[in-house]
C-alpha cells in the first residue's frame, strides 16, 4: 500500500521505517500451550506485531480527532512548525468512563500503538484521550518543564499538568463517569508515577491504571536496547553501515518476489523467508530507537541551549541544514545522553546531587511502597520482553503479586493487538478488583 | 619552502575535502563547539546517497509547500471531502489515472517495453469505455496490473543521471531530472490536448480546462497521506528524502 501510488504515500514517515526492520527471522510456529499468539522469537514479535487474523475485529469507524493544546511559548525558529502540543481523542456521545493514554518513548498521540488502543477502547465504550510520550519533540518543546526528559517525577508533574488543562478544555462537550489511565513501554512507568501524584492531588481520582510492558529501571530497560547494537558488526559506531545492509538485502527480496507493495504480505514473507538473522533483527529494533533517541536529544538541546550537538548560542534558521546534528545525534547512545547531558543538567539545579542518587529516582523502585499498596495499579508484560534486565520480572512479581499479569511470549508490545490481550486489558480497565 | 607551503595546504585542502564531514561542521567566530561533532562519527557509513548541494533552497522550499498545505490545498481538500461523497472522489481519481495511461504508454513504447504498453492500452481502451469515460476501473478487475510509467522513467533508461535532489513548489520531492520529465510529460499532453480540442465546441475552452486542471491538483493532493511536518520529528526532512530515494530504487525494477 505504501509503495503503489506515485510519489508520496512513500512519505509516510511512520511506515518508512519498517521498510528496514520487516525482514526478521523465522522461528517455530507452533508451541506446546493454550496461548494463540504464534510468533515465537521476541525481536519478530516486536517488529511484526499481531497479524491481522488474530486482531479483534472491530465494525465501525473510530471518530478520532487531532486537538491542540496551545502554549504560549516562544519557540526557537527551527520550530516554527510547532503549534502546540498535540493530543488526540476519540469520545463516545453518551455518558461513559474516560480512559488517558501515555506513548511509549519517542511515540506521539498518533503512533501505532495508540491507534491500535483508542480504537479497541472506544469500541469497547470507553472515552479515550492519548497523550505523546514525555521524549516526544512536540512534548519536550511544548509541555516539559525543563525540556530535559527523562525524570520519571518531572515527567509526570508534566503529564499530569497537561491532563488538567487538556480535561478543562473537554469536559464541557463529554459526561464522563471515572477516569483511568493507561501506558505502554516508558508510558507505562511513568503511569506508575502519574498514579501516584493523582492519589496526593485527587483531581481524577483514577479508578484503575494499567502499566503495559512498562520498564522498571529507566536506565536498565535502555541498557538492555542499546546493548543489542553491540552484536551489529562493528558494533554501534558503524550502525549507518548496519542499516545500509539491511536495507540492501529487503530492497533485494522485494524485487525477486512478486510483491505488488510493502505490505503485511510482504512483512511475513520475508520473515518466513529469514531474511535476517537474530542479532540484525535485535540491531534494527536498537536502530528505532535510536532514530527516535536522535529526535528527542536535539530537540532537548536546542530547548536548553546545552551546547550538547548544536553550538550553545546558535539560531538555528529553518533553511539551516541539520544533517550533521542528526548524524552526531544518532551516534549518541541514551547512555551518553544520561552521563554526559541529563545528569550534570539535574546537578547543576540540585547541587549535591549524585549520579547515584538520581539514577535511583528513575525506577519503579523509587515508588514501590506506593505500588506494593495501591490496589488499582496493575501490570501486563510478557516473559519474553527484553527490555526487562535479569531479574525484573521476579521484582514485578513481588511488588505486584497477583496484579502482574504475564503472557508466554509476544516480546516488546508484539501482543499488545493480540484479542485475548486486548480482551483482558479491557476486562481489567472495566473491573473493580483484580 | 614556498612550494612546500603551497604543497602542504593543498594535501590539507584535499584530505579536508576527502574526509567530507569533517570540513562542513562549521564553528562561527565567536562561538563555543558543542561537546559532540559530526568530526567523531565519520568513520561510519553514510546512509543517504542522495545528493542535496541545494539544501538550502530545499528546506525552504519544504516550507513552502506547508504553508501552501495549511493555508491553500489542504482547506480546499476538505471541502471538496466535505461536500462531494467518496464514491465520487474515487470516480474522478480513477479519471485521471486513466488520462495518465496515455503517459504510461508512449512511454512505454519509449522504453521498448512492448507488453506493458499493450496493457496500458487495453486499460485505456476498456476504462474509457465500459469504465464510462475512465470513472471506473474494470480494467484492474480484469486482472490488468496499472503500470505507472513517466519520461523521467524514460530518461533513467536512457542512460541520464537523475541530478540533484529538487523540491519542486507544491509538486514536492523531486530530482533535476524528474522535474524534467513532469515539464516533458505536461507538454506532451498539452500538445494532445490542443491537438483534439474536446471542448472547442463549447466556446469556453479555456475555462473548462482551468478547472480540470484544478481539480486534478486537488485529486492529486486528495490521495497523498502525507502532511508536511506531521511527525513532528526534527529530522523529518531527512527521512523524506530517504524515503524518496528508497521509493525509487524499489521502482527501477519494473
Amino acid at each position: 500500500m505504501l509503495w503503489v501510488e506515485r510519489k508520496g504515500s512513500v512519505m509516510k514517515i511512520a511506515g518508512c521505517l519498517l521498510i528496514g526492520f520487516l525482514l526478521i527471522p523465522a522461528f517455530a510456529w507452533a508451541v506446546g500451550d493454550d496461548y494463540g499468539y504464534s510468533i515465537t522469537d521476541y525481536y519478530a514479535a516486536t517488529i511484526l506485531g499481531t497479524p491481522q487474523n488474530l486482531r479483534p475485529e472491530l465494525a465501525g469507524e473510530v471518530p478520532v480527532k487531532t486537538m491542540v493544546l496551545e502554549t504560549d511559548l516562544k519557540k526557537p525558529d527551527i520550530f516554527f512548525y510547532d503549534r502546540g502540543l498535540r493530543y488526540t481523542v476519540a469520545f463516545q456521545d453518551r455518558k461513559a468512563p474516560l480512559v488517558f493514554l501515555i506513548a511509549g518513548t519517542g511515540g506521539g498521540s498518533k503512533s501505532a500503538k495508540i491507534a491500535a488502543l483508542m480504537a479497541n477502547l472506544y469500541h469497547a465504550g470507553f472515552h479515550v484521550i492519548a497523550l505523546p510520550s514525555p521524549t516526544f519533540p512536540n512534548f519536550i518543546i511544548d509541555a516539559s518543564t525543563t525540556h530535559v526528559p527523562g525524570h520519571l517525577s518531572d515527567d509526570a508533574a508534566d503529564l499530569y499538568r497537561v491532563m488538567e488543562r487538556i480535561w478543562s478544555q473537554c469536559k464541557e462537550s463529554i459526561e464522563v463517569t471515572d477516569f483511568s489511565l493507561a501506558g505502554y513501554s516508558l508510558g507505562g512507568t511513568e503511569a506508575a508515577f502519574v498514579a501516584k501524584l493523582d492519589d496526593e492531588r485527587k483531581v481524577f481520582d483514577f479508578r484503575r491504571v494499567l502499566m503495559l510492558n512498562p520498564a522498571v529501571s529507566l536506565f536498565s530497560s535502555v541498557s538492555q536496547l542499546e546493548g543489542l547494537l553491540d552484536r551489529i558488526p562493528g558494533g554501534p559506531r558503524r550502525i549507518g553501515a548496519f542499516y545500509n545492509r539491511v536495507m540492501a538485502k529487503s530492497t533485494d527480496f522485494y524485487r525477486k518476489g512478486d510483491f505488488v507493495a510493502i505490505d503485511d504480505d510482504f512483512l511475513f514473507a520475508a520473515y518466513q523467508a529469514q531474511i535476517l538473522n537474530r542479532d540484525e533483527a535485535g540491531g534494527m529494533i536498537a536502530v528505532s530507537f535510536r532514530i527516535s533517541s536522535a529526535g528527542m536529544i536535539f530537540a532537548s538541546d536546542v530547548m536548553t541551549h546545552g551546547g550538547y550537538v548544536v553550538p550553545k548560542d546558535r539560531e538555528l534558521k529553518n533553511s539551516d541544514s541539520l544533517h550533521d546534528y542528526f548524524w552526531t545525534a544518532l551516534h549518541l547512545s541514551f547512555l551518553d545522553y544520561f552521563n554526559e547531558y541529563f545528569v550534570p543538567y539535574f546537578q547543576s539545579r540540585h547541587p549535591g546531587l549524585t549520579r547515584e542518587g538520581l539514577l535511583d529516582t528513575l525506577s519503579l523502585g523509587s515508588i514501590e511502597s506506593y505500588l506494593v499498596s495501591s490496589a488499582k495499579i496493575g501490570v501486563i508484560t510478557n516473559e519474553d520482553d527484553f527490555i526487562l534486565a535479569p531479574g525484573d520480572l521476579d521484582y514485578l512479581r513481588r511488588v505486584f503479586g497477583p496484579r502482574l499479569k504475564v503472557y508466554p511470549r509476544g516480546g516488546h508490545l508484539g501482543n499488545l493487538e493480540y484479542r485475548d490481550n486486548m480482551a483482558f486489558l479491557i476486562d481489567r480497565l472495566r473491573s473493580s478488583t483484580w | 619552502m614556498y612550494s612546500n607551503t603551497i604543497e602542504t595546504i593543498f594535501i590539507m585542502v584535499l584530505v579536508l575535502i576527502l574526509s567530507g564531514c569533517a570540513a562542513r561542521m562549521a564553528i562561527l567566530p565567536g562561538e563555543a563547539p558543542p561537546m559532540h561533532t559530526v568530526s567523531e562519527f565519520c568513520d561510519d557509513e553514510n546512509v543517504s546517497l542522495t545528493r542535496d548541494p541545494w539544501e538550502g533552497f530545499n528546506r525552504s522550499m519544504y516550507t513552502f509547500n506547508y504553508e501552501a498545505d495549511r493555508f491553500v490545498l489542504l482547506p480546499i481538500v476538505d471541502a471538496y471531502e466535505a461536500a462531494v461523497p467518496r464514491f465520487a472522489r474515487t470516480g474522478v481519481s480513477n479519471f485521471f489515472a486513466n488520462i495518465r495511461e496515455v503517459q504510461t504508454f508512449y512511454n512505454c513504447i519509449l522504453q521498448a517495453k512492448g507488453k506493458k504498453s499493450l496493457v496500458a492500452f487495453g486499460r485505456f481502451l476498456t476504462n474509457s469505455t465500459i469504465g464510462i469515460g475512465g470513472l471506473f476501473d474494470p480494467a484492474t478487475a480484469f486482472g490488468w496490473r496499472r503500470g505507472n510509467e513517466d519520461f523521467d522513467r524514460t530518461l533513467e533508461t536512457w542512460g541520464v543521471g537523475t541530478g540533484p535532489y529538487l523540491i519542486l513548489p507544491i509538486l514536492g520531492p523531486n530530482t533535476v531530472r524528474s522535474a524534467g520529465g513532469l515539464a516533458v510529460d505536461g507538454g506532451v499532453r498539452w500538445a494532445i490536448a490542443n491537438a483534439i480540442d474536446p471542448f472547442g465546441g463549447t466556446g469556453a475552452s479555456t475555462q473548462i480546462e482551468t478547472g480540470i486542471t484544478g481539480l486534478e491538483t486537488v485529486d492529486l493532493r486528495y490521495r497523498e497521506s502525507f502532511r508536511y511536518y506531521d511527525s513532528d520529528y526534527p529530522f523529518e526532512y531527512y527521512m523524506v528524502r530517504y524515503l524518496f530515494s528508497q521509493e525509487r530504487e524499489l521502482k527501477i525494477i519494473r
